[in-house]
């Protein structure tokens, strides 16, 4: 079963609907048990860092999120769930999981922020999640990007005036800047290729 | 790079679509859902619901179409007409809705932008801005549906729009919606300038150059259109080729 975790930020039905559309089910998980028996997980979020991290601390989540990526649970970290992942954000503040080293900082360039829109992938990294997605479009979202302390997480740039991470992968853990729930057939294409990846990671 | 937006905008009411389209493969011309299915498969960047029937029940049923719609289409959606509270927007964007689109209740009560994106950020916080040339005056902000003067200067309120947390400008000339006739190139420069979120150009569009000059001379983020895309005269994948040939940068 696939757990998409609620911590009350931001629309978790978009990606729902997305997964329904590739057949696969998925459970909400608001506590700790409900991501005990998750063969992967998806972690979507829109909003600030300080309040989603204080919602994730109050359930219990923020332990239970660590326990998985460290026992190799499948898991999709989907633009402010991605952020979540790294040790600190510029925004607010916040102090972070702390799952990946780095931190998270307003982006430097001089083009419009948010960066709101169709952008694209460039130097993806082999990950079976990333798959064909060099060159494509996805939508953005965004102000803030992650920065990591070791360049082998990074999986793929994108260019606002500067280029920025806008995928991490490291063994079963992806993360993605974009929004692939609202990023047409490309996004749903990167969906699929992480039920898939979440599937040989069950069997193997 | 950031790519430039085409945006189709679907005028609904009481669930379906009002203004005519023609698209000969779809059974049901008047549903929404249909609709932004069809310009989805067809590259539409992100679509925009413009509700315009406020009635209680008009807006159940909105809120039922954004879900139907949310359910099938996987591009960002903006719903707009008639929100004047946190209420209806974190109803809406519960439905499925990935931005809203306020304007007249912003004029009356610009608190709302700052409530709405408080609760919910500035990115799912759209202000449409109603503008129309007054002589002596410059732009000049009018509200229900166009027929109201605000007495607010255009680009002053979308300055201040911004400073309340906007995260785009929703821009339509007045003078050019209707006239197929081009977009008001100078209004939405100005406005352009003055802020530094997303601006949606909106209003005039007649064929594909339009397009063209107001996501360059006009300086657009996004440009958005209704009749050029519901008459069929350009289809979405060739307004886009027509754009790329242009030298602009659109998702293909």
């Amino acid at each position: 079963m696939i757990a998409l975790i609620d911590y009350g930020a931001g629309n978790l039905r978009s990606v729902q609907n997305a997964l329904a559309r590739l057949d696969a089910t998925c459970t909400i998980a608001s506590t700790p048990e409900d991501l005990t028996d998750a063969r992967a997980i998806i972690f979507p979020g829109v909003g600030a860092a300080a309040p989603a991290m204080a919602r994730l601390r109050d359930r219990g989540l923020d332990q239970a999120v660590a326990a998985a990526i460290r026992n190799g649970v499948p898991f999709l970290g989907i633009c402010l769930g991605m952020q979540l992942l790294f040790e600190w954000s510029a925004e607010d503040g916040a102090a972070c999981l702390g799952i990946v080293p780095g931190t998270v900082e307003r982006m430097k360039t001089q083009k419009k922020l948010p960066h709101v829109g169709w952008n694209t992938l460039e130097h993806v990294r082999p990950h079976r999640v990333l798959e064909g997605m060099e060159g494509e479009a996805f939508y953005f979202v965004h102000s803030y990007v992650v920065v990591p302390r070791y360049a082998a997480v990074a999986a793929a740039e994108t260019i606002h005036g500067v280029p920025f991470v806008s995928a991490i992968a490291r063994q079963g853990l992806v993360g993605v800047q974009f929004h692939p729930e609202r990023s047409g057939t490309a996004g749903l294409r990167l969906l699929e290729n992480f039920l898939r990846f979440a599937d040989g990671e069950a069997a193997a | 790079m950031l790519l430039k937006r085409i945006i189709p905008c679907l005028d609904t009411a009481r669930g379906r679509v009002v203004k005519g389209t023609h698209f000969q493969q779809l059974r049901d011309q008047g549903d929404p859902v249909a609709l932004a299915r069809t310009y989805s498969d067809d590259g539409a960047d992100e679509l925009t619901f413009l509700d315009i029937d406020a009635t209680p029940q008009g807006r159940a049923t909105l809120v039922a179409l954004v879900e139907r719609t949310a359910h099938e289409v996987f591009i960002p959606l903006t719903v707009g007409g008639g929100i004047h509270d946190v209420d209806e927007i974190r109803i809406l964007l519960r439905a499925g809705a990935d931005k809203v689109s306020i304007q007249t209740a912003a004029v009356q009560r610009p608190e709302l932008i700052t409530e709405g994106a408080r609760a919910f950020g500035s990115q799912c916080i759209v202000v449409a801005i109603d503008a129309k040339r007054v002589s002596g005056k410059g732009w000049m902000v009018f509200t229900h549906g166009g027929r109201i003067p605000a007495e607010l200067d255009a680009v002053g309120w979308a300055i201040e729009a911004q400073r309340r947390g906007a995260g785009e400008i929703l821009l339509t000339s007045i003078d050019a919606d209707g006239t197929r006739a081009g977009y008001d190139l100078e209004l939405t420069r100005a406005v352009v300038d003055a802020v530094q979120i997303p601006v949606i150009a909106s209003g005039g569009a007649g064929h594909p150059k339009d397009l063209v000059a107001v996501l360059t001379e006009g300086k657009a983020d996004a440009a958005l259109a209704a009749s050029i895309f519901h008459s069929g005269a350009f289809p979405i994948p060739q307004t886009k080729a027509y754009l790329a040939d242009h030298g602009i940068p659109v998702r293909r």
